[in-house]
């Protein structure tokens, strides 16, 4: 059931996009978060669209792939479209309907806000899609460490992200495991009346909380076992390493915030 | 109930950069009563192929007839529900299902579901529990209160009180002690011969296999490698340790001991009481014949 989830997954392939240091692309990322908001013409979310496609094509995922995991969050999109449509009363009034009036303005909100939701979300699953976890955590460990300085607990913070990054898929071949299980009992997670799947999840979560509380325990026996005291004098197995690619990369973002803001009206 | 595999395909997250093939042209017949042992390494598909037999998993290619009912390919298949009632499933770790306050909830879970009556079930859980050889005391306790090798009598008792005509097992005995591991092995044996239950061990214990099974099936690499009674399949024992697998400790001894006598028996024996009276009575009419 989760086969075609692709928030949050990594898939393993030779790109240029994968082999980009974890550091350049969060910080990628999170430009691109802010410059997204710069767009308010046809041109400019052209630009966009044409940067996020050109990502994806570097990152050499297969298009089927994407396609199938980003079919639900196409619903939300024409969600934010219609929502958009509906409640947006500026400009000429294109259509009415009873108590349904669309305005032009309406339709250029909508249209701009779906494509920017769209592209927000490729990007980001961009990211996640072609950077292991651990590639993840460690970049942003790196990217914080001067918040050592005012006493923040930044490796302690990237230690628990990564531990909980890491039981991600343990945890869903557990859930797989136990709602098969439960399935064999005769549990119906899948049909039913609304009252009794609710009540279906009971017999599933109840041992997922006691495995994952016991796994836990015999994590951290482990970890004291094995003399962890929390991140000082610590080396790293992964180095990080910024390349040239990285910086171009960077570049090529600067590059179209600057058209960007050359292009907007 | 019989069940029967046709050229059973099965494939993981089909159309997705992570497809996989688990196993591929699967055929095994599992007529009713028979006690049958699937053995393969990790990985050898084997617990994708007991996944198929009460419909857990839909094959991508091929069929699955189980009873009267009929498990296609790329077709919605209805009333699961009663082929789960017939074929009962004890996954590995059957502890990490257990979740209800006390054992007898947890044991009447899978009747109730099932639409058997609150009273009826409570009689079931009580049979179930002799089964298993707990005492009727522990009925009232958590079942997190429990020990391990109770925990994973409770759940195996949760499945036995469904009362199916079917029961699959998947190394039902992994992390209990010698001395319980005999005991689970030697109940579910029983149960087998007494309520006629199809039975169908998946494992890799050569010994377990040897010892209970009326039909081996050896699996490789999501292929059916071999199928027979475990005469037939240990009389070629270098064609199993070729493969990677052992061969019975019993099956072992007899192998050196023909080598070191140079002298053949009539048969490959699988019991040590068996083996034993066969050397017995050549020793007797002289060894070398």
């Amino acid at each position: 059931m989760m086969e075609k989830m692709i928030f949050g997954r990594y898939v393993p392939a030779d790109s240029i996009i994968h082999k980009m240091d974890p550091r350049s692309k969060l910080l990628i990322i999170f430009l691109f978060v802010c410059v997204i908001f710069l767009a308010n013409n046809a041109l400019t979310y052209a630009l966009i669209g044409i940067y996020t496609f050109l990502m994806l094509g570097l990152s050499r995922i297969p298009v089927r792939f994407l396609y199938g995991g980003l079919k639900p969050v196409i619903w939300l999109v024409l969600f934010t479209l219609v929502l958009q449509l509906f409640f947006t009363k500026e400009g000429t009034l294109l259509f009415e309907l009873g108590p349904i009036k669309i305005y032009e303005e309406g339709v250029r909100q909508g249209i701009f806000i779906s494509f920017r939701f769209f592209f927000l979300i490729l990007m980001t699953s961009l990211l996640t899609l072609t950077t292991t976890p651990i590639e993840i955590t460690d970049g942003i460990e790196t990217l914080l460490h001067p918040l050592n300085k005012i006493r923040f607990p930044v490796h302690e913070m990237a230690l628990m992200m990564s531990i909980s990054l890491r039981f991600i898929p343990t945890l869903m071949q557990e859930t797989d495991k136990i709602m098969k299980a439960q399935i064999a009992r005769g549990v119906e997670f899948a049909s039913g009346p609304f009252k009794e799947r609710i009540k279906a999840v009971i017999p599933l979560l109840i041992p997922l909380f006691v495995s994952s509380f016991k796994r836990a325990e015999e994590l951290a026996i482990a970890m004291e076992a094995r003399g962890y005291r929390g991140g000082e004098g610590r080396t790293k197995y992964r180095e990080l390493s910024w390349k040239n690619a990285d910086s171009l990369q960077l570049g090529f973002l600067v590059i179209l915030t600057i058209l960007l803001i050359l292009l907007r009206s | 109930m019989d069940i029967s595999l046709k050229h059973v395909e099965y494939r993981y997250q089909k159309n997705t950069p992570f497809e996989r093939l688990a196993i591929e042209d699967v055929s095994i017949d599992i007529p009713t009563g028979v006690y049958m042992a699937i053995i393969g390494h990790t990985g050898s598909g084997k617990s994708t192929v007991l996944q198929h037999l009460n419909a857990l998993l839909q094959p991508t290619k091929g069929s699955v007839e189980i009873g009267e009912h009929e498990i296609v390919a790329s077709q919605k298949n209805k009333n699961l529900k009663k082929i789960r009632q017939k074929v009962g499933i004890v996954f590995q770790f059957p502890e990490h299902q257990l979740f209800e306050e006390t054992v007898e909830k947890d044991i009447i879970f899978g009747p109730l579901n099932f639409g058997v009556s609150e009273t009826e079930a409570k009689e079931r859980a009580r049979i179930a529990l002799k089964q298993v050889g707990l005492a009727e005391e522990i009925l009232e306790k958590s079942p997190f209160d429990l020990s391990g090798g109770q925990m994973r009598r409770v759940a195996i008792a949760g499945v036995l009180a469904m009362e199916p005509d079917v029961i699959v097992l998947d190394e039902p005995t992994a992390g209990l002690d010698p001395r319980g591991r005999k005991e689970v092995m030697d109940m579910f044996y029983s149960l087998h011969k007494e309520r006629k239950l199809s039975t169908i061990l998946v494992t890799h214990s050569m010994e377990d296999a040897a010892r209970y099974a009326d039909q081996i099936v050896i699996m490789q690499q999501g292929k059916v490698v071999k199928k027979g009674t475990p005469e037939e399949i240990f009389s070629s024992p270098t064609e199993l340790v070729e493969m990677g697998l052992d061969v019975p400790e019993v099956v072992r001894f007899q192998l050196k001991l023909e080598e070191k006598l140079d002298m053949k028996l009539e048969k490959i024996f699988l019991t040590i009481d068996e083996l034993s009276s066969a050397v017995a009575k050549r020793i007797s009419r002289g060894v070398r014949s």
